[in-house]
């Protein structure tokens, strides 16, 4: 973090395209460097409670720091980001925003979890210890209620019977759903899926994607997707965000993304993304 | 080359050599109790050494420039000095300043310093071959910075680095006789005093050698076994 004050919009009005009222996260301005190269690039987002957002764009656009950024994983260099209405790396001290300590970023990060591309499953513990590990270390559970969460999980993801294998004899479907057991253990309420099918292979992303539709479906938990699986977008997404080179192209609707883009960047993306 | 006489074994003057065995069962006694000092200083030391060098890998990971700096200085240090000179330094300097050691003090002392910076070296090998996603999950289900160190970190790190640190306990019993030079008399300080005394050293230090062996070969079956019972397949 090399921000100091002076980064930091302090002004709460919303400038990005869509106003969204109280959203549970809020970036503003945010830029993110990887050397000279420009990830984010004064990025603006907000997403409203429990709106399923998929991030679309070519890859290397910048969409997967978007997530690194809220799980804490990228420091922005400019701007501020806000979880659930506070600042995730700012705090207020003396009346002013200022650059937060460590344990501010980490408390306010509880209401975030994130599954990743290559699992990141723990390979020396069985599937109940990666799901029930946070629970019992970070948020404080006893034995038996962090057995009982991981089971019901488990069950929901269709993995009750492999509960007490490791995670090397799991197929990448099963470990990929065991690392989401894993995030919802956490009982977050933003989850961030970063390219969770990339790794798979192609017959094994049916069931990690039918998952996926259950929890957009069925839970209230705000969900960030970044994916490239259009139809997929399409079925669940609340609304698509289309980003190129560190910022945001469009946003709309996925009917309307999908069947009217405005801009010639999104539609030659889509062109290339779609079949015939 | 038949019909050539063989060349006599032994140089003219000296009588051959042959093994006795009740001088050997004589000394056998003494050279056990060496062997037991010589165990109990390698089982102290290397223990100082395993966990000091865990301290000194942690250490050489810190944020802070001002703590990672001298203990990198320290541990290119002692590893490219003798333990000799350090166990000297320990036993014939340190008493200048007014803290004294016994030489068992010191050979412990000074076996886990030197070990610990070899150790600490192959710890780093094992927390930097932690994959970057390991780190991240943990910091997706919140683990405090201890927790991914004792439950993700260390449990992946150690294992890997096994058949190392196994080498480094054998490697330091092989150089707990050095101790003999700061008064702790071994197995092979022992086998060296008998020899003084009787002018024969056939018995004494092939028993000190083989002696060495009873211990060694165990101990490095026993590494394997570790390595075995805790090791765990990547994904």
């Amino acid at each position: 973090m090399a921000s100091s004050e002076t980064d930091v919009p302090v002004a709460t009005a919303d400038t990005s395209g869509a106003p969204v009222a109280d959203p549970i996260v809020r970036m503003e301005a945010v830029t993110k460097r990887f050397g000279d190269h420009v990830v984010l690039d004064c990025l603006d987002l907000a997403v409203r409670r429990s709106e399923k957002v998929v991030i679309i764009g070519p890859s290397g656009s910048g969409k997967t720091t978007i997530l690194r950024v809220l799980m804490t994983l990228e420091r922005p260099e400019q701007g501020a980001v806000w979880i659930d209405g506070r600042p995730l790396y700012h705090e207020v001290r003396d009346g002013r925003l200022v650059a937060a300590r460590e344990k501010h970023v980490r408390d306010v990060r509880r209401a975030v979890s994130m599954v990743f591309q290559h699992f990141n499953l723990f390979p020396h513990k069985t599937v109940r210890q990666n799901v029930t590990l946070g629970p019992r270390k970070a948020l404080g559970l006893g034995r038996d209620e962090a057995d009982q969460r991981a089971r019901e999980l488990l069950e929901r993801v269709g993995l009750a019977d492999k509960i007490d294998q490791y995670p090397v004899s799991l197929s990448g479907g099963q470990k990929q759903r065991v690392a989401i057991a894993r995030a919802l253990a956490m009982q977050p309420k933003v989850m961030l899926f970063d390219e969770v099918t990339s790794a798979l292979d192609p017959e094994l992303v049916g069931e990690v994607l039918a998952v996926l539709r259950d929890l957009a479906q069925h839970t209230e938990m705000t969900m960030l997707l970044v994916t490239h699986e259009m139809r997929f977008a399409e079925e669940i997404a609340d609304r698509v965000v289309m980003f190129d080179a560190g910022r945001v192209v469009e946003e709309h609707p996925p009917a309307e993304m999908f069947s009217a883009p405005r801009e010639e960047r999104t539609r030659a993306f889509l062109r290339a993304v779609l079949p015939r | 080359m038949s019909g050539l006489t063989p060349a006599p074994v032994v140089a003219q003057g000296s009588p051959p050599s042959t093994w006795d065995w009740e001088f050997a069962g004589d000394i056998l006694p003494d050279l056990l109790e060496g062997l037991w000092v010589t165990v109990k200083l390698t089982v102290l030391g290397i223990s100082l050494a395993l966990a000091l060098g865990l301290v000194l890998a942690l250490l050489r990971r810190s944020r802070l420039r001002v703590v990672r700096w001298p203990v990198g200085l320290f541990i290119d240090f002692i590893r490219g000095t003798p333990l000799l000179v350090q166990l000297f330094f320990l036993y014939f300097v340190l008493p200048d300043w007014g803290i004294v050691l016994s030489g068992f003090e010191a050979g412990v002392i000074g076996l886990g310093i030197h070990y610990a910076c070899y150790t600490s070296e192959t710890y780093r090998a094992g927390i930097e071959s932690v994959p970057r996603g390991q780190w991240e999950a943990a910091t997706a289900i919140h683990l405090s910075g201890r927790h991914t160190w004792t439950s993700v970190v260390l449990p992946q790190a150690i294992p890997t680095v096994l058949p190392p640190l196994g080498n480094y306990v054998v490697a330091s019993f092989k150089d707990a006789p050095l101790a003999a030079t700061v008064t702790v008399l071994g197995v092979l300080g022992t086998a060296q005093r008998i020899q003084g005394q009787t002018f024969r050293g056939l018995e004494p230090f092939t028993l000190a050698g083989l002696l060495f062996l009873v211990v060694s070969v165990p101990a490095s079956l026993g590494v394997r076994y570790l390595e075995r019972r805790y090791g765990f397949k990547r994904d």
